[in-house]
């Protein structure tokens, strides 16, 4: 009974997204012409964002710029996120009790390779949200790179360990400021994040306006909030 | 021509590691298996020109999903089996 309604089920939302796919036509252009009179809302982005942005990634001024909102949306899930791990998992350390993070030891080669990548890895993820604007990646990809070097450290050894003070910190204030900034914009611009400041020139750092800003924001705001997610993880006591 | 047969290699095995992951009654090899698929997964991203949803599907799939099923997995209990086994024997 129960396997003949799962198969009933799947045919039904088989049916109707087979529907909806076989009425668009596989790989056609369908952004249409760039600088025509009326484009596309894809063929607007193209076309604006190079000119009035001064963007070389496009992907970068749609989500930081065009679609700020959900941006900020997505923020907020990932903190709430975080803050519900951290609420169900926390646990305050009791008197004269070590923090266990490993059962074992981990060995002399990982402790020595991740001293040396730990640097380079969390370079590269700096490096990926400062040029957010001008290469592939941003604010997200830089904070999860820059959060993947601390959990190569907080798996290699024992005695790392965090300061949530600061960690708070720093995500209120990145938090604050993507907010801030936005209200600037609608003060200024009547639009909620509008790109106020000079645009600059393309293809250099400092372009685009509020757009490298608001990214390396969302970076340091990322890449705190999984690591802290990844401290609280690794804190907990295995069972027994 | 020899871009097509390493994009084809690349599918079967992404498929190959999906259904593995799924098959398999160890949790542990599970997860690794879908990290596997999110390794040849973000391979696939690069290779069809996006390369923004290759770093975060590098970033996230491979290390940071895997890493916390990991974590949650060491936490609680590995096998599967041998929870079905004592509930049998509990009925």
């Amino acid at each position: 009974m129960k396997k003949v309604l799962v198969i009933i089920l799947l045919v039904i939302i088989g049916y109707f997204l087979a529907n909806t796919f076989i009425n668009i036509p596989f790989g056609e252009n369908r952004i249409g012409d760039v600088y025509a009179e009326k484009p596309t809302a894809a063929g607007y982005y193209l076309s604006n964002t190079k000119e009035k942005s001064k963007v070389a990634n496009v992907i970068t001024a749609i989500v930081v710029n065009y679609r700020g909102l959900d941006t900020l949306g997505e923020v907020t899930v990932l903190f709430l996120a975080s803050t519900g791990i951290a609420s169900v998992l926390y646990r305050r350390k009791e008197d004269e009790e070590e923090t266990e993070r490993l059962s074992l030891p981990s060995s002399t080669i990982i402790r020595s390779g991740a001293r040396v990548l730990f640097p380079i890895i969390v370079l590269l993820g700096i490096y990926v949200f400062i040029h957010g604007h001008l290469t592939p990646g941003g604010g997200f990809q830089g904070g999860t790179i820059v959060a993947t070097g601390f959990l190569l450290m907080l798996i290699s050894y024992k005695g790392f360990n965090t300061n949530h003070n600061i960690m708070t910190w720093i995500e209120s204030l990145a938090g604050l400021t993507f907010i801030f900034l936005g209200l600037w914009g609608l003060i200024a611009d009547n639009t909620f994040l509008g790109n106020i400041p000079e645009v600059g020139k393309l293809n250099s750092l400092i372009s685009g306006g509020l757009i490298p800003i608001i990214y390396i924001a969302v970076g340091f705001k990322v890449a705190v909030e999984l690591t802290g997610i990844l401290d609280i993880l690794l804190k907990i006591k295995p069972k027994k | 021509m020899i871009a097509v047969i390493i994009i084809i290699i690349m599918a079967v095995l992404l498929l190959a590691a999906a259904i593995y992951s799924v098959m398999h009654r160890d949790l542990l090899f599970a997860v690794l298996g879908t990290g596997i698929v999110s390794l040849i997964l973000s391979l696939f991203f690069y290779l069809l020109q996006a390369p923004d949803v290759a770093l975060t599907e590098a970033a996230i799939g491979i290390a940071l999903t895997t890493i916390i099923f990991i974590i949650t997995i060491r936490n609680t209990t590995r096998d599967e089996d041998e929870i079905i086994d004592k509930e049998n024997e509990k009925l």
